[in-house]
Formats: structure tokens, sequence, C-alpha cells
């Protein structure tokens, strides 16, 4: 026991000092380490909270894909001339605010209601219909499918409204920058190497998410990952965002998910119920298309809008 | 005071330095920097509720770990279209907008 209370100290007092480095790191650069630093900390925050799930999400999406898109714009942004510091006034007010704000949270987090209100016991209960066994892939599939499914929406939407921001002329064309600098060195022989294990990697926490941690989500960002190493190194390219093929990937998952929550309605319950006997095969059948279109969405807002006048 | 007190206290702390980044940081890649450490912060006190609420047999009270997770993916999005704005408008900067042309 003694060996937690360790880990968990070594915890509360590495985040919150993590965090403060990237706050006031002088240099991007830095403090972009200490936020990829951070995320994975608090990945293992969320193991001590007993949330495989969520650390897996934290660490591949929170810490890595967040932390590859900021260092990727850092190294493309002109930073601007420094600006005169905010005065003192401002700097004491917003560090009151700040403060006034942590403690009303530190107040809320001490008097919370014993015992703690909890969904566990339903979410058991009904855990069995489903056949998973996974509790969160049962709630993120069943019982707040449309929790899921507007989330998957707002991944699209999220590539729609980079897309539209194509200069003229460019539209349609390849998304991101036409020379990128990392085209040699160690990276590559990475890129290389790691790929065919983060894909089978990526495959199986896709799919073992039914019945333990993993799921759409972890996989999804995996794959994502590979993906974003091999182009990082120079080895594929985006296709253009005028192909077809590319644009039914973006949209097959939410639109599975949608058209088996419309026929919810005519073999089941209602919207987003499934049928008794088909419960586990429909729900495996919109995860694996929820992880496809979850990894190339995921792809394609790292990559950007496109910045080249498209050649037909 | 419980381990899950412990790091609500921790996701209390994390709200207030990313908000103060949020509010004062100049560059905004760094504003957007603190806006994931604010959320990482958010996030952490839905995980504290969801391990208050462990129970018939889980580690933590599914469904708010399942909202996190929705979270923590819309939040990533958020952050894209925000640094894809910003490098958006870098360019938009260097190159002048074109003179309007006078109207009928």
């Amino acid at each position: 026991m003694s060996g937690a209370w360790l880990l968990d100290g070594v915890l509360l007092l590495a985040v919150p000092a993590i965090a403060l480095a990237s706050l006031l790191s002088r240099r991007i650069l830095p403090a972009l380490a200490a936020f990829v630093a951070y995320g994975l900390l608090l990945a293992l925050v969320w193991m001590r909270l007993g949330a495989p799930d969520v650390a897996l999400t934290e660490a591949a999406v929170g810490g890595g894909v967040t932390g590859v898109l900021l260092i990727g714009a850092a190294a493309r942004l002109r930073m601007p001339e420094a600006e005169a510091p905010p005065g003192w006034p401002l700097r004491l007010l917003t560090a009151l605010l700040s403060l006034g704000i942590t403690a009303g949270l530190a107040v809320a987090v001490l008097a919370l209601p014993e015992p703690a209100p909890s969904l566990a016991p339903q979410a058991a209960a009904q855990l069995a219909a489903t056949q998973l066994g996974n509790p969160v892939a049962g709630v993120l599939l069943a019982f707040r499918a449309i929790d899921t499914l507007l989330e998957a929406v707002v991944l699209v939407i999220a590539v729609i409204g980079i897309w539209g921001m194509a200069p003229d002329g460019a539209w349609g064309g390849r998304p991101g920058p036409e020379q990128l600098r990392l085209a040699e060195g160690p990276v590559v022989l990475l890129a290389m190497l790691l790929p065919p294990i983060g894909i089978v990697f990526g495959i199986y926490l896709a799919w073992v998410g039914a019945d333990a941690p993993g799921g759409a989500f972890q996989g999804g960002s995996i794959l994502a990952a590979m993906w974003i190493l091999a182009w990082l190194a120079g080895l594929v390219r985006p296709p253009r965002i005028d192909s077809l093929a590319l644009r039914l990937l973006v949209v097959a998952g939410p639109a599975l998910f949608m058209l088996v929550g419309l026929a919810g309605f005519v073999v089941a319950d209602g919207f987003m119920a499934y049928p008794a006997a088909w419960t586990k095969p429909v729900i495996l059948l919109v995860e694996a298309a929820l992880t496809l279109s979850i990894a190339v969405a995921l792809c394609l807002l790292v990559a950007g809008w496109p910045m080249r006048r498209a050649r037909a | 005071m419980s381990t899950a007190s412990a790091y609500g206290l921790l996701g209390a702390v994390l709200v207030g330095l990313g908000l103060y980044g949020v509010v004062l940081q100049a560059e905004p890649l760094r504003r957007i920097l603190a806006f994931n450490l604010l959320g990482g912060g958010i996030f952490l006190l839905f995980g504290v509720m969801a391990r208050r609420g462990a129970g018939a047999g889980f580690s933590g009270d599914p469904v708010p770990q399942a909202i996190v997770i929705t979270g923590i993916v819309v939040a990533f999005a958020a952050t894209a279209l925000a640094v894809h704005l910003l490098l958006r408008l870098q360019v938009a900067r260097d190159v002048p907008a074109p003179p309007e042309e006078p109207r009928a």
C-alpha cells in the first residue's frame, strides 16, 4: 500500500509542477514538451482513479496527438514580437480570479455528498443485455450512444471547418504543407519500424474494447498516430480532399451509426435501440466503422487545410 | 482525506493554473495550450466523481468515464480548429487582400 501512496504523492506534486513549467517556460518548444509530459502524467492519474479507458485516451489524444498538432504549429508559426507583459493590476486580478475558482472547486470537491451518487449499479444491471464486458464500452455504444454519435459528428464538422479554411484556388488539393521539416534523420527509421506494430496494436485495442479497456477512440487514435508519424517522415502524402474515397471514409462511422440508430425505430424499441439478439454484432460493426472514421478524421485534423493551388 | 479527494484538489489547482494562462498569455498558441491544461483539470474533476461512484464491481462509475473520453476527443477537435485558424491567419496576413472593386 505504501508504494501506491508514494505514487500518489509524486503525481500530486509533479502534475501541477509540469503544468506550471508549461505555462511559465519562456520559449514555446519547452512549454509544449512539458505539455506532452503533462498528458502522460495525467494518464497515470487516470490509472490511479481506476479508469484505464480514459488513461489510454488521455495518453493517445490528450498528450500524443494534441502534442504533435501544437508542435507542428509552433514550427510553422512566426512568433509575434514580444508585447509588453500585462501590467500588475491585470495580473493580480487574474490571479485572484483563478485562485477564487480553484478555491470554489476545492470546497465543492471536499463537500461532495456521501455516499456518492452513482450510475454504476444500473450500468452493471443492464450490461448483460449488451453482451459487452467493458462497462465504459456499454455506456459509449449502448446506454449513452447518442453522445458518442454526436461526438463522431463533431469530428466530421471539425474536418469540414478546417478544409473550409483553404485559400482561394487551393480547394480540393492535398492538405498540409508541401515540405515537412522532419523528412530526414531518425524519425524516418522510426516511421518505418513502428507502424507495423502500431497498426496491429491499434486494431487490437479497438477489438478488445468490447470486453477490456480500449475501444474505437483509443484504437483509432493509435492508428492515426501511425499515419501521422509516416507523414512527418515524408513516407506518405495525404490524399486530395476532393477524393470521394477519403470523404466516404470520414463519414462512414457516423453514417452507419446513424443508420443503425434509425433502424432501431423499425426493429427495436426506438432511436438507437438495438434488437436484443443482435446487440453485440451490431455494436462491433458500428465500433469497427467508428474506429476507421475516427482514425481518418484525427489524421485530417492534424494535417490541416490545403495550401497549394490544386492541379487538376 | 481519500485519494480521490486529493486528486479532486489537483483538478481544482489545474483549472486555476489553466485559467490564469488563458487570460494572461500573449501568444495565441500559448492560450490554446493553457486551454488544454484547463481542460485536463476539468476532466480530472469528472474522474474524481467517477471514482467516488465506484460500485457494483466496477473501479469507477462508467458513465462519467465515458463522457470524459468523449470530452477529450471533442477538446482535441476544438484545439485543431483553433490551431489551423491561427496558421491560416498568418497566411492571410502575408497575402494582402486584393483591392475592393468599386461597386456600381
